[in-house]
């Protein structure tokens, strides 16, 4: 079984963050009184605020063509689209991204979240598109939410962040639905978001059926694609604000 | 030199090897054969054993509002629990084939087997019950819509039909053509084993579309805490003497709406 070390993750964070020559600056010179020092200026801690990132998979590409949409048009090519869409929108908010894969190529499941555990990522997206339901279908992992630990179990990593997973669904949920995008919120077993160690939502887009008051739009109309980036784009800038590292 | 010893002793290994693969070619045949005249002898026993028909209810996907929703069928179940599970599955197989499903699916047959497993109870009393094995057709594998959405409604459609029809089924795991799959069409992980009462699995999501009214009201993420009524049968099962489709049932309950609606 394989496992990940959350706890030399968190460590090599708070390296990263300077909290390690915080704490201990004098220690080397205390050790040998010896040897005369002349008193050196005490530079200030260097702090460097935690990365706020965002990880973004496109998922399938390659050889993994994902659901055949309408008029033959792939899952990879739309999801593919839609990534690289939310990556220039986020990118011009001042959010960074990181792209799991920005071309027609094949990433195995473990690498992709490999790549994800790896960045210590804020938020972890995956863009899915189906020809089924209507609107957009947020999901989260249906695993039980425990509490982090130093280890954990490769195939349930995410069960330690699935309450702020649910949280940002909820981000992303508003922000739809104040896009006046029918959305659908579920949970689902899904092999790649339960080792994820960030928190995690699959973003599915379907086609919008027409409603009352919506009107029938295709997952590759680029105007609902664009509505469907800006609403995601805005509520990952909410959650920026409201994110404490 | 080889010596005449040698030989002789040669030729009756040589000998031996070939009666113990013959006799192993034979075994395999019969057991081939016994197999064979199982898997034929299954429907008649079947169709000789039907008890009168009850009341089975299925839990039938929605993918536009991602809702399972109870429909209250009769069946004339065959003997054995075995068999059970498979005439009821199939009669959910059914469901999505049926025009108008909610849950669309081109599959004549789904459901290749189902086995039952003893779950061992753990030291804390959790655990217990029965695990189900579902061996699901290729056909059905092939005609399953892909995406998360669908596949996923697919699976808990079924762990919650088996729940509600055979209470002490607590664990579902799931086979494509008899052999461990990763996925069922892309997306839902079929290497896990799955709890079949668990909340989630019977109800899990809501449908909230702007200005547009659908009887659910939603808290926290996402459940349903009113039930949702269905106005009008759509369902293709009336002909068979079904009840409406009812309710959704509570977070929690893991009851069918029917067992509800008779309180």
């Amino acid at each position: 079984m394989r496992w990940i070390e959350a706890a030399a993750v968190l460590g090599m964070a708070a390296g990263a963050a300077g909290f390690q020559q915080q704490s201990q600056p004098a220690a080397p010179l205390a050790q040998n009184p010896a040897v005369p020092v002349a008193p050196a200026p005490v530079a200030p801690p260097r702090v460097q605020p935690p990365q706020f990132l965002v990880v973004v998979d496109a998922a399938h590409g390659g050889s993994d063509i994902g659901a055949r949409l309408r008029n033959g048009v792939l899952e990879k090519e739309i999801t593919l689209g839609i990534a690289g869409r939310l990556r220039s929108t986020l990118r011009a908010r001042g959010v960074d991204v990181l792209m799991v894969r920005t071309a027609d190529v094949d990433v195995a499941p473990v690498n992709r979240a490999e790549t994800a555990n790896h960045a210590q990522a804020s938020a972890c997206l995956t863009i899915h598109a189906t020809a089924t339901g209507s609107g957009v279908h947020l999901f989260t992992s249906s695993l039980t939410p425990t509490a982090n630990a130093r280890f954990l179990p490769w195939q349930t990593a995410q069960s330690a962040y699935v309450t702020q997973s649910m949280k940002l669904e909820s981000e992303i949920d508003s922000a739809l639905a104040h896009a006046a995008i029918p959305v659908t919120l579920g949970r689902a077993s899904v092999a790649l978001m339960d080792s994820m160690t960030c928190p995690e939502v699959a973003v599915e887009v379907a086609p919008v059926v027409a409603g009352h008051v919506s009107t029938a739009r295709a997952v590759t109309d680029p105007g609902y694609q664009k509505q469907v980036v800006d609403a995601i784009a805005a509520a990952l800038e909410q959650w920026r604000s409201d994110w404490k590292p | 030199m080889i010596s005449k010893f040698q030989k002789y002793l040669f030729f009756a290994m040589l000998v031996a090897c070939v009666g113990m693969a013959a006799f192993l070619i034979r075994l395999r045949n019969r057991a081939q054969d016994r197999l064979a005249a199982q898997a034929t002898a299954a429907p008649a026993e079947m169709a000789e054993t039907t008890s009168p028909p009850t009341t089975v209810t299925l839990y039938v996907p929605n993918d536009l509002d991602d809702s399972l929703t109870t429909v209250d069928t009769s069946l004339s179940l065959p003997a054995g629990r075995n068999a059970q599970a498979r005439v009821i599955l199939e009669k959910l197989v059914e469901a999505y084939n049926a025009p108008g499903s909610t849950h669309p699916m081109q599959v004549a047959s789904g459901i290749d087997d189902v086995y039952f497993v003893p779950v061992p109870q753990g030291k804390d009393g959790t655990g217990g019950g029965e695990m189900a094995v579902i061996d699901l057709s290729g056909a059905l594998a092939a005609a399953q819509p892909s995406g998360i959405e669908p596949e996923t409604l697919t699976l808990l459609s079924m762990m919650a039909t088996l729940h509600a029809n055979l209470p002490a089924v607590t664990e579902v795991h799931f086979l494509v053509d008899g052999q461990a799959r990763e996925t069922l069409a892309g997306h839902a992980d079929l290497t896990r084993t799955y709890l079949a009462g668990e909340e989630p699995s019977v109800q899990r999501s809501a449908l909230r579309v702007p200005g547009e009214e659908n009887g659910l009201r939603v808290t926290g993420y996402g459940l349903p805490v009113a039930s949702q009524q269905v106005s009008e049968p759509a369902s293709p099962l009336r002909a068979t003497g079904s009840r409406l489709p009812a309710t959704l049932p509570a977070p929690g309950s893991g009851l069918p709406a029917a067992a509800r609606s008779g309180e």
